[in-house]
């Protein structure tokens, strides 16, 4: 039977992550800090929530910042939400913070002062906004193109390199819903809350070999 | 391709029960949770929100493995809200599934405890629900203010400022109730949402007096709320979610 691993760094709710794959497969889902069942792990799943700074420390706390650079090399890897943002190289987010550098880019503010035409639009970006898919990636399988999905955040992904962008987003600005590298995938919004569609990528990402 | 606006049902759950009274008398039973929100789910609601209307200890209880249920089978966001006084109460509902929690009564006894669970658990799972009343007399310029007890009890706080305050405490989204409107079935009352909508940069849900599709039409194009929440006319079967969303759609909001 294969496993996923969900990684734990003791920030935010785990269990909506680890239930809706649970919902679309029959792999075991062990939700964990151990870097050797993380390692052990046929798949891999960085959710998170919260302030990055917090992230990076627990990630950091944990021992677990080798592990997800090593074990994204080589297996099926999902980052989603900060765990998305995680993986770039830096955010602004409480005064600028360091993080993985796995795909090269920055993640900023969404700020105070942001217009789409005459409209002042909140922050953070919270609801349901369509994606455009950049690449024909196997995660989009059976997914439409400008499918709606649920984002709730209030920093973005500006990513350097736009052949890894695998979708967009609109809000105010243009910003990366989805990052893909290899066998490394990541989504600003999360999909384990996006009804039908969410569950497709999940399925998705279950089913994938890890190359594209 | 813009943000949708959102439409999310609620139910008033007591002891396990998903419960619609008027003005908090004449208390119907509209069934099970679960089933309630899985239909809503099938609907294509954006969201779904629990209060939690139980008193006691063991409705607490009940109430977290619904939630728990809940969120094993219905894959869009959820918020908990009702009763919710310490950042261990915040820490439960989300360990059982909530994504975000809305903190009422706590609020205006110890605003800090917003900034506090901000801060433990980011602005994404933090709503202030905010239950204001028109103060002002016929003529005046319009007032309201923050009323607590199930709309019963002033506070004296200005219903704007505190809206602000809490943005800047840390909340990431308001739940804005008429305690003039609610379960009155008139619509929501527009003035005061437009005036926390355009005073915030967060996200403003109106709540509080829907009964019928224009209403919920007038929330977002008058209230400029960004977001929608009703009870009775979903629960008892006068209008679909879908129903609503062809409504909204029809009336140029743009929706999932």
């Amino acid at each position: 039977m294969q496993t996923i691993a969900v990684i734990d760094y003791g920030m935010g709710n785990l269990h909506s992550v680890g239930k809706a794959l649970e919902h679309v497969s029959s792999a075991r889902v062990q939700i964990t800090s151990d870097p050797q069942v993380i390692r052990d792990a046929d798949r891999i799943v960085l959710p998170g929530v919260g302030a990055i700074r917090d992230c990076m420390a627990e990630m950091a706390r944990h021992q677990l910042l080798d592990v997800i650079r090593e074990v994204s090399n080589d297996r099926p890897f999902l980052g989603i939400c900060v765990g998305m943002q995680a993986l770039l190289d830096s955010s602004e987010e409480n005064g600028g913070v360091d993080c993985l550098g796995l795909f090269p880019g920055r993640v900023r503010a969404f700020g105070p002062t942001l217009y789409q035409g005459e409209q002042h639009l909140k922050v953070p970006h919270m609801g349901w906004n369509t994606v455009e898919q950049r690449l024909p990636h196997p995660l989009w399988h059976n997914i439409a193109d400008h499918t709606r999905f649920y984002f709730v955040h209030s920093y973005y992904v500006e990513a350097d390199n736009s052949r890894q962008v695998a979708g967009s987003c609109q809000y105010g600005v243009e910003f990366a819903a989805a990052l893909a590298d290899g066998a490394r995938f990541a989504v600003q919004f999360h999909p384990e809350k996006s009804h039908t569609h969410g569950l497709q990528l999940l399925q998705n990402f279950v089913a994938w070999d890890g190359r594209w | 391709m813009t943000l949708a606006k959102r439409i999310i049902p609620c139910l008033d759950v007591e002891n396990g029960r998903v419960v619609k009274g008027v003005k908090f008398e004449n208390i119907r039973d509209a069934g099970d949770p679960v089933e309630i929100a899985r239909r809503y789910n099938e609907q294509g609601a954006d969201e779904i929100t629990f209060l939690d209307i139980t008193a006691t200890l063991e409705g607490r209880d009940t109430m977290l493995q619904t939630v728990e249920r809940m969120a094993s089978q219905v894959f869009i966001p959820l918020t908990v809200g009702g009763g919710v006084r310490t950042v261990n109460d915040i820490r439960n509902l989300l360990n059982a599934g909530a994504d975000k929690v809305s903190i009422n009564s706590a609020a205006v006894f110890t605003p800090e405890f917003v900034q506090e669970a901000a801060q433990h658990f980011g602005s994404q799972s933090i709503i202030v629900a905010i239950d204001a009343k028109q103060v002002s007399a016929v003529g005046e310029p319009p007032r309201w203010e923050i009323f607590t007890h199930g709309g019963r009890k002033p506070t004296g706080i200005d219903a704007i400022e505190w809206a602000k305050k809490m943005e800047s405490f840390g909340a990431g989204e308001i739940l804005l109730t008429s305690m003039d409107q609610d379960g009155m079935k008139n619509g929501f009352d527009l003035g005061v949402t437009r005036a926390v909508s355009e005073a915030v940069n967060i996200p403003v849900i109106a709540s509080g007096g829907v009964g019928n599709l224009q209403h919920l039409a007038d929330g977002i194009l008058l209230g400029k709320a960004d977001a929608v929440l009703a009870a009775s006319i979903f629960h008892f079967g006068e209008y679909t979610i879908q129903e609503a969303k062809a409504y909204l759609a029809s009336q140029g909001i743009v929706v999932r």
